[in-house]
């Protein structure tokens, strides 16, 4: 698989309908009488990608979890929108398992959501999709023939054909060969551009590209700290000296926080 | 052509060791005839094990079907809600606790001689394996998944959600865990075909095999139990071939244990 395909004209995706912010307050997770972390309180500014740093373990995907609404013993918390509508129905998760359905074929497992909806599913846009991830020609196979790259652009896939103006993303790039993931960095920019995402990231570099903001969550038990982003919009070169001078300053920061 | 000869000596030492112990042991013909008479029987009653075989495949075919449309139904009640599982469970667990033997000469009595009760039997006798399987594999659905359509569905699903999650999500997941039910009630589904057929039946292998043993004619009964469990083999990997081909991701190795040779 060749990933050369050139790809399309940035933010050709609809933009989404007025992305709301998110408002989560005393978000906390308890879990084997440990407390991971409490009383957090935190806002998704509207239509800004908020970048979540931090060690393994320290609770970050379950915050992702809270936000998704989806229940999980121990994790509590209130979570909002700004606009006072609920948020079901204009989230849409990437989680760290790709979740591919092992029988369906790239361009049916895209299209999923459509069809648990029970509406009709528009294989153009699946398809639009698939080729500015470079999977065009993929389309037609079944997960199983694809690399751990190529399932997780898939994936990614799946996630922007759903369309929420709200996106929760686990590591969405974890698995990609560092040339295709600087690539889908600058193009996610575009996609995700109007649309209020959090993401969860372990790369400083992927988090200071992408990030309006940038949170820390670290210690014991965990607080949030808020970091500094470079002036530059969004998505910023990586060759950008105010990113590499940022990027130490971060990196610093999470070693201190990583400290016993 | 190579599949074929490794079932082939399987049958030939099974030959061998049977002439042996009638050459070494010279057991009387009506305690067990040699290989050379039932062979003589399956030739020469060909006509009347073709048409009681035919009777057993039916009564097996139909109860498999219907078997399998109960179990799957019973699966899916099963997985529906805890509240209705803990009704329902007793009820699957202790049909098959009930041994069929004791059951049979009610069900005949119930549907009388004829292939009625025989499918009833087979059926009753499926149930259970393809239940089980399929309320296993819809259980195990990996939880992310549940979680991702719960996303894609929340707030903004039209009618028929747990419908269509059953068609696109559950039922694909859980088909291998139905295959390994449905193999399972594919080499079972004999026994409860035949077991009616001795009870009280008007034909079959069963009713032939029972028959044969009365006028000690063993070489006959021999001969039936040969096509019996030629009609299970045939059966078995007939479902067997249907489930690979449709659940083709889900294709293992069938020698996991094996070292791969240099």
């Amino acid at each position: 698989m060749i990933d050369s395909v050139a790809p399309a004209a940035a933010g050709a995706s609809p933009p989404p309908l007025k992305a709301p912010g998110v408002t989560v307050r005393g978000a906390g997770l308890r879990y084997d009488r440990r407390c991971h972390f409490e009383a957090l309180d935190f806002d998704l500014r509207p239509g800004e990608t908020t970048c979540l740093l931090g060690p393994s373990g320290v609770g970050k995907s379950s915050l992702l979890r809270l936000i998704a609404g989806l229940g999980q013993p121990g994790l509590s918390g209130l979570v909002t929108a700004s606009d006072r509508q609920p948020l079901a129905g204009r989230l849409a998760l990437m989680a760290q398992q790709d979740h591919l359905l092992p029988w369906a074929s790239v361009l049916d497992n895209v299209m999923l959501g459509d069809r648990l909806r029970g509406v009709a599913p528009e294989p153009a846009r699946a398809q639009d999709l698939l080729q500015r991830m470079g999977l065009a020609a993929a389309a037609g196979l079944r997960p199983r023939a694809l690399s751990g790259g190529m399932r997780q652009r898939v994936a990614l896939a799946r996630t922007l054909y759903e369309g929420s103006p709200v996106i929760l993303m686990d590591e969405p790039f974890s698995a990609l060969d560092a040339v295709t993931r600087h690539r889908l960095q600058g193009e996610a920019a575009a996609w995700l551009a109007g649309r209020t995402v959090l993401l969860v990231t372990h790369d400083p570099l992927e988090a200071l590209r992408l990030g309006h903001r940038l949170l820390v969550l670290a210690g014991q038990p965990a607080q949030l700290r808020e970091l500094a982003v470079p002036p530059a919009a969004v998505p910023r070169p990586a060759g950008d000296p105010l990113l590499a001078a940022a990027q130490d300053r971060l990196l610093a920061a999470l070693a201190a926080e990583a400290a016993p | 052509m190579k599949r074929l000869i490794a079932p082939l000596v399987t049958l030939g030492g099974l030959l061998l060791f049977w002439q042996a112990v009638i050459v070494l042991a010279a057991p009387p013909a009506f305690i067990l005839p040699s290989p050379r008479a039932v062979a003589e029987a399956l030739i020469e009653q060909r006509g009347l094990l073709l048409k009681h075989g035919g009777i057993t495949a039916l009564e097996i075919l139909l109860g498999l079907g219907l078997g399998t449309l109960l179990g799957v139904g019973a699966a899916v009640l099963l997985s529906v809600s805890a509240g209705i599982r803990r009704f329902v469970l007793p009820l699957v667990i202790a049909s098959q606790a009930v041994p069929v033997f004791a059951i049979a000469p009610l069900l005949v009595l119930w549907l009388g001689f004829g292939m009625a009760s025989k499918i009833a039997m087979a059926c009753l006798i499926i149930f259970f394996p393809v239940t089980i399987a399929l309320a296993d594999g819809l259980g195990r659905l990996d939880p992310g998944l549940l979680d991702m359509a719960r996303l894609m569905t929340g707030g903004r699903a039209r009618r028929g959600r747990r419908w269509r999650l059953l068609i696109h999500l559950l039922g694909p997941a859980a088909l291998p865990a139905l295959g390994s039910g449905l193999r399972i009630a594919a080499a079972v589904a004999p026994i409860g075909a035949v077991v009616g057929e001795w009870v009280g039946a008007a034909g079959g292998l069963g009713w032939l095999m029972l028959h044969a043993n009365a006028r000690a004619k063993i070489d006959l009964m021999f001969a039936a139990l040969i096509v019996l469990a030629a009609l299970a083999l045939l059966l078995y990997r007939l479902v067997d071939l249907a489930m690979r081909r449709l659940t083709p991701w889900a294709a293992g190795s069938a020698a996991p244990f094996e070292e791969p040779r240099p």
